[in-house]
């Protein structure tokens, strides 16, 4: 229930900013008709347009016929006949008049595919080297490994994936091009495809998470508890993997919620830089267009991702710290 | 010491990586040899040509179309690609140079015959055409197209409206879509399947390239879907959609109902074509340089930083600078103060270092410097120069003259705007600033979005007069490469709108809007050829459209790109009804 009046609010102040922010700045109804009518704009279009597009409407009735549509579908008219948009309608694209949902659909999966893989690399590298980091402490390898962590964090995705792209697709071409193909299509394919993409995406995260995962380890690995283990006499693999790392991990699996939430709906430099098509991408291009549909379409998605992530951490939390149950 | 030799092999090994990434391609380009005709060839000529068939056409584009249904884009790109798909009655040559800007027939046996008053044109359509799915062709098909793609924004709103504009009724006519009468708008007649009459409202001796836009393009009513009809279009022409995603590709295939015999103008050698969408520009140019494309569907050139790799590199002869049928100018706008008098106009005019504005946008691959509004490739254009200076570097002493005569002679303050997320135009005002502030004229620069410039900023002149926008920062392509189709949408005074027009001067001049009129009545070519050079000085004796450049394409033809020409009949980009590939 939290969930989805979060999602309202969401909604409502997405609204509320593509028409009230540009009417405090004196837009007309016929002014925002205007940009949805292409360069032959004369004021039957405009007239014609802003009808259809319920631009004539008070504020307060294009949400509600918007929220009405998401909850029992809407009709609507660009051509001879009627066409009838079900539940749940995210509206029809003003610009290119398309339904909004099965265009989210398409690219879901897209943005997904790519925040999945490059969490996996993230975690085990990222992980990995934060662990190894905080055991060898002060020593050449810990300072490799922050120096390549603070590289990855300096270095943003447009840089780096401008360079593998440029090294492996054109000077050493491995791979032919970078295209997305759906997981169901050729699993293969699909992993070989999205490597690059992943790899670039993974490397500033890894460096994030290793900085994380050392800090959290360097305090974990100090604490009293991790003494006793070893006086118990338990190995060191297991008073570290079972009693230092899992308590250093939970601030990691919070973090991680978010992120990985927050990328599915908005892994906007990597999907430009890559030309994949996802949400994030469509996202640029909905606010270049001023187009609400879309723009309320992935504000939803992306809103939803991290809803649905951290609900998914809540319930990890439970495995992985003893003290959360759930009642 | 240690760790200062780490970081150093870290940084050798990163350092040579970037240094490998920013040379970008060129070792892969870099045999000579020739085979891909010399530096600007396919101005004037078709490089590689081949009548060899097969292989793929493959086109990226760094945004997406408006639409690809013919019915429903303004874009000069997606007019050029849809002759791939649809045939509409007449189209241009595809040829090289001049040639190009040559109409031809296509669905229609001939030009179109006028009546002696220019006011009724009538167009047989050739026997045994058909759609993709073997029904036959006939002119109410066309009409229909016409019909939809004019008369029905509620749905198909991104196209021009010139037939609507045109026609008799057009300001009446529902639409076929509010409109369900058997007879549709009255002034198209078609007395039989092959016959398609256009009543016009006043003599338009242009008709025959309006009859080139994709809107004539036959659409079967019982297929059209409306603003969905995209996603299935029904081909007239010799490809056939095999897919359709919107907002990222498409592929065509042979349509195999296409009957070359009925169609003197296409060759269709490739087997297939494929379009990609949003792909990033960067690896476009890529792309194009490492030979994974045939061409940019866009045809405005490589981007900014990939121009000096292109230029100083072996891929150099691969390179087209052609005119991109545009002329980026200031509209100095005439009820803004000062401008609503001739000589403070004047004084900008005479004042303005060309040269500068030209250096500022990135030099001569950009353009050249302009004197004229009617850029060279379009027909109708006159050189001369009303504003003469030495190196167009602008010549005070003139400037001054005007200022005093316009009673400013210490000069004056107003604003200059640009679009804000279009560079070149910005480093335009910069030196224009820099430039007129050594005769005394102070300008402010104000920056606004370009999806709304037009809509809500300079396109509004209540906004203008309002915010004291005194000079607008302006480019402008031909609908068609005319003079009328040119200048009609921007100098005459019935352009003037409330909202999102194109007059961004605001001139009303009642010489000039009769010169336009009597033009586009004379059915007399040459005659009518010469006026829209006149029209041009009338322009600029006004002094409201201050020229800066001629727009120009730096375009690259990779290797396996085969019959390349520029088109001007389509802003100076690659003419994709010619292209093919040996890959």
């Amino acid at each position: 229930m939290g969930a989805v009046l979060l999602l309202l609010v969401v909604s409502a102040v997405t609204f509320a900013i593509f028409f009230l922010v540009p009417k405090l700045g004196g837009q007309t109804a016929d002014q925002l008709a205007t940009q949805y009518v292409g360069k032959d704009a004369n004021p039957e279009s405009v007239a014609a347009i802003k009808k259809n597009l319920g631009l004539d409407q008070p504020i307060a009735i294009q949400y509600w016929d918007y929220i009405k549509g998401l909850v029992v579908g809407a009709d609507y008219k660009f051509g001879p006949d009627a066409t009838r948009c079900d539940a749940p309608c995210f509206g029809y694209s003003f610009k290119s008049h398309v339904e909004v949902w099965p265009q989210l659909q398409e690219r879901i999966p897209v943005s997904f595919s790519l925040a999945i893989g490059a969490a996996v690399i993230w975690l085990i590298f990222g992980v990995t080297t934060g662990v190894i980091s905080a055991l060898r402490k002060g020593k050449p390898v810990d300072r490799v490994a922050m120096f390549i962590a603070l590289a990855g964090v300096s270095l943003p995705i447009f840089f780096t994936g401008q360079v593998l792209s440029a090294l492996f697709v054109y000077e050493v071409p491995i791979w032919e091009s970078i295209d997305y193909v759906p997981f169901t299509q050729n699993p293969a394919e699909w992993a070989w495809h999205l490597l690059l993409p992943w790899i670039s995406l993974a490397f500033l995260f890894s460096a994030l998470y290793a900085r994380l995962t050392r800090a959290g380890m360097l305090e974990t690995m100090g604490e009293d508890y991790i003494r006793t283990a070893r006086a118990k006499g338990l190995r060191e693999t297991t008073v570290v993997a079972k009693h230092g790392l899992r308590a250093a991990l939970t601030p990691i699996v919070t973090i991680f919620g978010m992120d990985f939430g927050t990328l599915v709906g908005s892994a906007v430099l990597t999907e430009t830089v890559f030309s994949l098509q996802g949400i994030g991408a469509y996202a640029v291009q909905s606010i270049k267009d001023n187009d609400l549909p879309i723009v309320m379409g992935v504000t939803l998605v992306a809103a939803f991702f991290i809803v649905f992530c951290n609900l998914i951490v809540d319930l990890v939390y439970a495995a992985i710290d003893p003290r959360v149950r759930y009642s | 010491m240690k760790t200062r030799r780490v970081t150093a092999a870290v940084a050798s090994v990163l350092a040579l990586s970037l240094g490998a990434a920013a040379c970008g391609g060129g070792d892969n380009n870099n045999d000579d040899n020739g085979g891909n005709g010399a530096k600007d060839a396919a101005l004037t000529s078709i490089v590689n040509a081949s009548s060899k068939k097969g292989g793929t056409l493959s086109l990226e584009h760094s945004d997406v179309p408006d639409s690809l249904d013919g019915g429903n884009t303004y874009y000069g790109w997606v007019q050029n690609f849809s002759r791939l798909y649809g045939r509409s009655l007449t189209s241009f040559k595809p040829a090289a140079g001049k040639e190009g800007l040559e109409i031809v027939p296509d669905l229609a046996e001939s030009l179109g015959k006028p009546s002696a008053d220019a006011k009724s044109w009538t167009y047989k359509l050739r026997k045994g055409l058909k759609f993709q799915d073997g029904t036959p062709i006939t002119s109410k098909d066309v009409k229909y197209a016409i019909e939809r793609s004019n008369f029905a924004p509620e749905a198909l709103s991104n196209g021009p409206t010139y037939f609507k504009a045109y026609l008799v009724g057009g300001d009446k006519y529902q639409g076929p879509y509010k409109d369900k009468s058997a007879e549709g708008l009255k002034s198209i007649e078609t007395p039989d399947d092959q016959t398609i009459i256009f009543k016009l409202k006043q003599p338009f001796a242009d008709f025959d390239y309006l009859a080139t836009f994709s809107q004539t393009a036959p659409v079967p009513k019982a297929k059209d879907t409306g603003a969905k009809y995209v996603q299935n279009i029904v081909s007239s022409g010799p490809y056939q959609f095999q897919s359709y995603e919107e907002g990222r590709g498409a592929t065509l295939v042979r349509n195999p109902q296409w009957d070359p015999k009925t169609d003197p103008i296409r060759k269709a050698l490739p087997d297939k074509v494929t379009i990609k969408f949003k792909v990033n520009p960067v690896t476009v140019d890529n792309d194009l340089l490492s030979d994974k494309i045939t061409a940019d569907a866009a045809g405005t050139g490589v981007q900014p930083q990939t121009q000096p790799k292109v230029l100083a590199g072996p891929n150099a002869k691969q390179t087209d600078n052609s005119y991109a049928g545009a002329t980026q100018y200031i509209a100095l706008n005439v009820n803004v103060k000062p401008f609503d008098n001739v000589h403070c106009r004047k004084a900008v005019q005479w004042g303005l270092n060309k040269q500068s504005v030209i250096d500022a946008m990135g030099g001569s691959p950009k353009g050249d410097v302009a004197t004229t509004l009617l850029p060279p490739s379009v027909n109708g254009y006159t050189k001369f120069d009303t504003y003469p200076s030495a190196g167009h570097k602008g010549d005070a002493a003139k400037a001054k003259e005007e200022l005093k005569a316009c009673g400013k002679p210490n000069g004056f303050s107003t604003i200059l705007t640009a679009r804000s997320d279009r560079p070149a135009e910005i480093a335009a005002a910069t030196a224009i600033q820099a430039s007129l502030k050594s005769i005394g004229i102070n300008i402010e620069i104000k920056q606004f979005p370009s999806g709304k410039y037009f809509s809500n900023f300079a396109g509004v002149p209540s906004y203008v007069h309002q915010n004291k926008l005194g000079m607008l920062s302006m480019a402008w392509g031909a609908d068609w490469p005319t003079g009328y189709g040119f200048l009609d949408q921007i100098i005459n005074g019935a352009a003037i709108k409330p909202s999102g027009g194109n007059n961004l001067m605001e001139l009303n001049d009642p010489k000039i809007n009769k010169a336009l009129t009597d033009a586009i009545a004379n059915t007399d070519d040459a005659a009518r050829t010469k006026a829209w050079g006149d029209i041009d000085k009338m322009v600029l004796d006004n002094a409201s459209v201050v020229p800066l450049v001629y727009r120009k394409n730096l375009l690259l033809r990779p290797k396996s790109a085969t019959n390349v020409t520029v088109t001007q009949a389509y802003l100076g980009m690659y003419d994709y009804l010619l292209m093919s590939s040996s890959k």
